[in-house]
């Protein structure tokens, strides 16, 4: 009876869940394309809903209704397993982020490496979307995917592995638990900092958006979709920055502490503000080129991440 | 052109000394630097002796073009000649030109290679393949350029339609359709490049004619090791509208507004080298107001062209927004040129001998509002994309040249000046006034990608000193010469005397009639040199128009810069080209 009961509490949960996530990435789209425009002396989509709200869901209703090709010669089964791969981590991986107090559908021990594996899958989407594609830009964008994902996964684990020894626990209720009084970014700023520099490497977001950098691989991995499965690649992409903004929030910025306010409501607060943080750095910067990405992941941020690691392990060892 | 006429003369008298017979004959023209008839098989070596070994060298093949002389009545004092090859050479050293002209067969021209002198050559006589069937012995291979491979015959020749109505209806039927597939097929190894290297086999991209980064229709086949390109092969000729041919059909005036299309960013840029040659054989002189609101109008487009390449310079290389600030600033002077001229990007607003109306009551507040505007912004931009460590890690060092491969490849312009070669004629040959103005030509050092976007950006600062002393300068006075053969001509006296009445009727119903001759205008443009070479035999139409443009020669150099650097390198490096296919494939 028990069980039952919960196994439905936690489908409806999940489901609640996943709408709202749906929800949040094409709000996110939305909000995105006002502030750049806002950034860039432009409008944005300001014609559907009051002030452009509901363009999310006219787009979303487009790409549901339009035609998809897949291109002569593609591996079907794998072209169309691509995109699906592309969100379904993402959207698993919000399943162990703990909102508010309790506020997770699952409370995994290990959560911070669960959300971390998830984010990883993600490159086995866009490698395979490139190599069923039977495109050569895709291929080069998969190429580059893969590349990268290396690259950048190894600092992106060690970068907050300092939180988890100051915490002892990898499970990200007792992390944000833990920063009740002081948040992890003052302890640890360079791991911050290096775990958002990865995040939006693991988000694929501009400057790191090299597998599918329009300017020279027209569309990268995307290349040759359109319509649903382009949309998912594209909510992939949208959720992975919530994801990575919420890791972060949790991670580094308190997750839901607060005062006055709700602590989901901050949660939301501080991952929309690192959330807006990814919109101005694409609108800001430049991409550099790719050699020259992978020279700053290998030679660069993955010896100051072990080096911030070594810092923190001799000061818990020493403090203790 | 105010070109120093003594050593020219010393020049010819070298070369008769040199070469004896092979100068076949001077011909007199209105030209200022002298036209010499040449025998085709010392071509070459007098090429080479013009390029290497002369003292004060010829180091720029400008131009190669040709000329059908089958129809042309009015070639007194010149030796028969079926096509007529012609190369314009220009010396940095003494300023000056010298044109060579090369008789050959109508029915099978056919002449020495120059290639082997002048890299440049290269597509040049691709060109005159394809337009008049000359053939260049020496050459590898005669491959079309502009038009399709399947195309039959030559189309500038005299013999060849002008209108598609003059052939049966074009159908593309499946046959038709495979065939021009398999035509474009790239084929390595026909153009010689190796599809393997070090025992791995090449990854053949097709980048364009549809690429978001190729600026336009235009094609690069590249051969790819990872991400390294080996080896690369442009592909023009998506963008030909066959200008050339419709100068011959339209009237002297009405070719003015094709003009602006050539270079469709340069607006009434392009107008400016017809009209000046157009002006010549006329002998028209134009009346100062006309000349400052030429210079000025051609400067606003030339901040509006550099404004362009610079956003899309940055959103190249992943820089999003700055090119949205700029465009900011076009729609600016786009405000202005609308108030003058009445268009944004095509005005067609200069006439023969002058501009075709003064300018409107409070034009000058519209541009000290843009001259007030525009500084801080550029300052912005600075900080934004030229001081931005991203970019310059992009852009330093890559695409790199010097001065000499620049001129071997026929480099004019900022990009030419970005290598550090000080070259504008808006300073060297001034027209128009120019000597009148205070700039500074902006010059760079290695030729990279970083230092062809400083040069531009700094003429843009340059630009809007020059349309600063427009505006406070502004003389007096007519906009149109008094002369007969300024288009649409003078009309006050129409109703007063017959005389003038009917020159007026002819003029404006057939078109003015430009005595016959051969002149040339050059201006330094937007991208670089435009050089037009009129030929006119004496009717209300062109004989013949040649337009040199910039973007043709400069993308000519991509084979030679791309081996080695990457995909996205490439991408910058087209961009830093700052070509646009009309202006290329015209």
């Amino acid at each position: 009876m028990m069980t039952a009961l919960a196994v439905v509490v936690i489908l409806i949960l999940s489901a609640m869940l996943l709408g709202g996530l749906m929800a949040a990435a094409g709000v996110f789209t939305w909000a995105e394309r006002r502030l750049l425009g806002f950034m860039q002396e432009r409008l944005g989509p300001n014609r559907v809903g009051p002030f452009g709200f509901a363009q999310w869901i006219a787009d979303t209703v487009k790409l549901i209704t339009k035609e998809d090709a897949p291109p002569e010669g593609a591996d079907r089964p794998a072209y169309f397993l691509a995109p699906v791969l592309a969100a379904l981590p993402i959207l698993a991986g919000f399943g162990v982020v703990m909102f508010a107090p309790g506020w997770a559908i699952a409370e995994l021990d290990m959560g911070v490496m669960f959300v971390m594996g998830m984010l990883a899958l993600t490159v086995y989407a866009l490698v395979l979307g490139a190599w069923a594609s039977r495109n050569r830009y895709a291929t080069l964008g998969g190429l580059r995917a893969a590349a990268q994902l290396l690259a950048y996964e190894s600092f992106l684990g060690l970068s907050l592995m300092g939180v988890v020894m100051l915490t002892g626990s990898f499970a990200l209720g007792d992390i944000v638990a833990a920063q009740e009084d002081r948040w992890f970014v003052l302890v640890q700023p360079l791991g911050c900092v290096l775990f958002l520099i990865a995040g939006v490497a693991a988000a694929h977001r501009l400057p790191f958006d090299l597998q599918e950098s329009e300017q020279d691989l027209v569309a990268g991995f995307m290349t040759e979709y359109s319509g649903m499965n382009f949309a998912l690649f594209f909510l992939g992409e949208y959720l992975a920055v919530l994801l990575v903004a919420a890791l972060a929030t949790t991670l580094f910025f308190g997750g839901w502490h607060g005062p006055v306010l709700p602590g989901a409501v901050w949660f939301g607060i501080k991952v929309g503000i690192i959330a807006f943080v990814f919109v101005w750095l694409r609108a800001t910067l430049p991409r550099p080129r790719y050699d020259q990405l992978i020279g700053f992941a290998w030679k660069v941020a993955l010896p100051l991440a072990l080096l911030n690691l070594l810092a923190t392990g001799w000061i818990v060892v020493g403090g203790a | 052109m105010s070109l120093d006429a003594a050593p020219t003369g010393d020049l010819v008298a070298d070369l008769r000394a040199r070469f004896g017979r092979a100068i076949l004959a001077r011909q007199e023209t209105a030209e200022d630097f002298p036209v010499l008839w040449i025998a085709p098989e010392a071509a070459p070596a007098i090429h080479r002796y013009l390029k290497q070994e002369i003292v004060r060298p010829f180091p720029l093949l400008v131009d190669l073009w040709c000329i059908d002389e089958t129809e042309r009545r009015n070639r007194a004092g010149q030796p028969a000649s079926g096509v007529t090859v012609c190369t314009h050479l220009t010396s940095l050293e003494r300023n000056a030109d010298i044109r060579l002209k090369i008789a050959c067969d109508a029915e099978a021209p056919e002449m020495p290679t120059l290639a082997g002198v002048y890299p440049n050559a290269d597509w040049y006589e691709r060109e005159a393949f394809d337009m008049f069937g000359v053939r260049f012995t020496g050459r590898a291979h005669h491959r079309r350029i502009l038009m399709s491979p399947l195309w039959d015959g030559h189309p500038l020749r005299k013999t060849h339609y002008a209108r598609a109505t003059e052939r049966p209806p074009f159908r593309m039927t499946d046959a038709v359709f495979h065939d021009t597939e398999d035509a474009m097929q790239p084929d390595p190894e026909g153009w010689g490049h190796p599809m393997m290297r070090d025992g791995q086999e090449l990854m053949m991209l097709n980048f364009g004619p549809h690429h978001p980064s190729a600026h336009g229709v235009f094609r690069i086949v590249l051969g790819l090791d990872g991400e390294e390109v080996v080896w690369a092969e442009p592909d023009i000729g998506y963008h030909h509208r066959g200008a050339e041919k419709m100068a011959e059909r339209q009237s002297w005036h009405g070719f003015i507004p094709y003009c602006d299309r050539i270079d469709y960013l340069g607006g009434v840029i392009q107008e400016l080298p017809y009209l000046m040659a157009v002006e010549r054989l006329c002998g028209i002189t134009v009346p100062p107001r006309a000349q400052m609101i030429r210079v000025m109008l051609a400067e606003f487009y030339r901040i509006n062209s550099h404004l362009l390449f610079y956003g899309t310079m940055a959103q190249d290389v992943g820089a999003m927004s700055p090119v949205f600030y700029m465009f900011t600033d076009r729609e600016k002077i786009h405000r202005i040129t609308e108030t003058i001229t009445g268009a944004r990007m095509h005005p067609a607003f200069f006439r023969i001998g002058g501009v075709a109306m003064d300018l409107p009551t409070g034009w000058d507040a519209l541009v000290r509002e843009f001259l007030e505007w525009m500084p801080s912004r550029m300052d912005e931009y600075e900080r934004m994309v030229l001081r931005s460590e991203l970019f310059r890690i992009r852009t330093k060092g890559v695409g790199a040249y010097d001065v000499a491969t620049a001129l071997d490849w026929g480099t004019t312009g900022p990009q030419l000046r970005a290598a550090g070669c000080d070259w504008d004629l808006r300073k060297r040959r001034p027209v128009m006034g120019y000597d009148q103005f205070e700039f500074e030509v902006p010059l760079g050092h290695t030729g990279d990608i970083y230092d062809r976007t400083r040069v531009r950006a700094d003429e843009i600062r340059e630009s809007l000193k020059i349309i600063r002393q427009c505006l406070e300068n502004m003389p007096e006075g007519p906009t149109k010469a008094d002369h007969p053969l300024t288009t649409p001509p003078p009309k006050d006296r129409t109703y007063q005397d017959i005389e003038t009445l009917i020159h007026h009727f002819l003029s404006v119903s057939q078109g003015t009639v430009v005595p016959a001759g051969e002149a040339t205008g050059q201006f330094e443009g937007n991208r670089g040199l435009s050089q037009y070479s009129i030929v006119s035999d004496g009717g209300t139409e062109s004989y013949r128009t040649r337009i040199r443009s910039p973007s043709f020669t400069h993308l000519q150099m991509i084979p030679t810069l791309a081996p080695g650097m990457t995909v996205a390198d490439l991408v910058v490096q087209i961009a830093a080209i700052d070509f646009v296919m009309s202006d290329t494939d015209r």
